[in-house]
């Protein structure tokens, strides 16, 4: 099962850093998301496009996780020669992660 | 009780007119924000003015202003927004302008300067903090610097009785919270209620991102009519809590989950979202339905505002150059990948500073680590991008892309290019006191 079953997502971006939400559609998944979607678990996932661990915010009576990646001082915003500068596409990497166990 | 009805025109300096319009005309508004100035739109906006003294702020204000205007005066609707940019007085007179041609005698117009700290960045061996290291040498490519200001002066510029406030660089939720802050007397230091007003001026400030606007995701989320898309209000209580909106006849949605998606939007830490007026704090935040595409948000609070603001700094960055080629068919991949290798041959030599080629459908957007190996696909489009230290170098990638059409493998078409130069930003910190403000009010 992936991510994307349970949960939903929005990207934006400060300058170097990527901010990713997750909002689980049920708040009985939220716990569910805690235990898989760990910062070790993202880090892991988008060691290519990062240079520092992930850090993970816990909001539980959101039921929502909001992760920060922080990418290369030439993958900022508005340095980045890549398509998507923002990298707001990037939430859909979390999204199609894959959710091993249940 | 009095409740204060406040509306969001405008998300982005590109956003959409007619929603906006739609919220002047029926929204029975007090106020309506248009939320214009990206990080970069700054820095541009600067280039504008120092081609034309009277240019520099946004390019559609006067088209949003003709719309809006006789609307908002016929409704007493009070317009707020950072479309003054690089030139806060030049839009004031462009404004005025735009009011008498209407009609429009004795609109108050207020507009907000201070924010433009080129000089003081520029003359000073001052070492800032940044929040990011900065380049070598900045200082030689510092083009504009504006530091984020907060709430008060608009509160100041409506106690002077304001109709219109136009500021340069105000942060985002700001231009919401000065609107309430004057409305409800809230004190400068009472950080709770400060932290919920910032709440709901974060929630309106994306305008169609609050209404179901970048959320739909066919068969998981769907959103209704996303193509009449309403923009969204708020009925604000004394306390800051609030009730989130749109129009009857407009499509989209306000839900639980369009709130979460935007209340963490661009935030970092939710327990500590910084803005110049506070530490807002939205941990704890109450996301409650209490209609149809009705929403109550309430227990958001704060801590004490920060010592420094922050100062965006726009900066030359290089140049840009790219070129774009597709090929299509069976063997479309293969030959996409032959015409790669040939461009990456042929600039080996370039001496470019950063070359990324990629192929669009496969690998350009999560790039090649984050995507799934490529099966033969139907149609692919190879990408070329480059950075350059000079504009010459940058324009020959464009033409080694333009160039496969006669000396590259069989069947590429619809080739485009650019070269452009680079305007990246940066930001730093300064202490508070280093900003002074100055509210400029004129009567049309």
């Amino acid at each position: 099962m992936r991510v994307r079953e349970i949960a939903h997502a929005r990207t934006g971006d400060k300058g170097r850093q990527l901010t990713i939400s997750l909002i689980a559609y049920r708040p009985e998944d939220y716990f569910f998301l805690l235990d898989c979607i760990t910062e070790s678990a993202v880090s892991e996932l988008f060691a290519p496009v990062i240079v520092a661990p992930v850090l993970r915010y816990e909001i539980p009576t959101l039921h929502s996780l909001n992760f920060v990646l922080r990418r290369a001082p030439e993958k900022s915003v508005t340095r980045s020669i890549s398509l998507d500068t923002h990298g707001k596409c990037m939430g859909d990497v979390l999204l199609d992660m894959e959710l091993t166990g249940n | 009780m009095k409740s204060v009805r406040i509306g969001c025109g405008a998300g982005f300096s590109g956003d959409r007119l007619e929603p906006a319009v739609d919220l002047a005309e029926r929204g029975d508004l007090d106020y309506l924000v248009f939320e214009c100035l990206s990080e970069r739109t700054m820095a541009l906006a600067h280039l504008d003015r120092s081609k034309n003294a009277e240019g520099g702020f946004d390019p559609l204000l006067a088209e949003r202003m003709r719309a809006v205007l006789p609307i908002c005066r016929r409704n007493g609707t009070k317009i707020i927004s950072n479309m003054g940019a690089a030139n806060p007085r030049a839009a004031a007179c462009e404004v005025i302008r735009i009011a008498r041609s209407l009609g429009l005698g004795g609109l108050r117009i207020a507009c907000i300067t201070g924010d433009d700290v080129l000089g003081l960045i520029a003359s000073t061996e001052t070492s800032y903090a940044g929040h990011d290291e900065l380049p070598a040498g900045w200082r030689d490519d510092l083009i504009s610097a504006n530091a984020y200001l907060g709430a008060e002066p608009i509160v100041q510029a409506l106690h002077q009785g304001a109709d219109v406030v136009l500021t340069g660089r105000t942060a985002d939720p700001s231009l919401f919270l000065g609107a309430l802050a004057y409305e409800f007397s809230w004190g400068a230091d009472n950080w709770q209620i400060l932290g919920q007003g910032t709440l709901v001026g974060h929630l309106l400030e994306c305008a169609g991102q609050l209404t179901g606007g970048y959320f739909a995701d066919p068969g998981y989320k769907d959103v209704p009519e996303l193509a009449q898309l309403g923009f969204p209000f708020a009925d604000v209580a004394s306390d800051g809590s609030a009730t989130l909106s749109k129009l009857t006849g407009t499509g989209g949605l306000i839900s639980r989950a369009t709130c979460i998606e935007q209340l963490l939007y661009e935030v970092q830490d939710p327990a500590a979202y910084v803005t110049p007026d506070v530490t807002a704090d939205f941990s704890a935040v109450e996301i409650q339905p209490t209609g149809f595409n009705e929403i109550h948000v309430s227990r958001a609070t704060g801590g004490p505002r920060p010592a420094e603001l922050k100062v965006s700094l726009g900066l030359w960055g290089g140049y840009f150059g790219e070129g774009q080629i597709s090929y299509a068919g069976s063997n479309a991949l293969a030959r996409a990948r032959l015409a790669q290798s040939i461009v990456e041959e042929r600039l080996a030599a370039a001496g470019l500073l950063e070359l990324e080629c990629a192929l669009m459908g496969v690998n350009a957007i999560h790039g090649q680590a984050l995507s799934p190996p490529a099966s033969e696909i139907h149609e692919v489009r190879l990408r070329v991008a480059g950075r350059a230290r000079s504009m010459l170098d940058a324009e020959k990638i464009r033409r080694e892309v333009e160039a496969l059409y006669v000396n590259g493998p069989a069947g590429g078409g619809g080739i485009t290019g650019c070269a452009r130069r680079l305007v990246a930003v940066e930001s730093i910190l300064i202490p508070r006191e280093a900003v002074q403000c100055h509210i400029h009010m004129e009567m049309a």
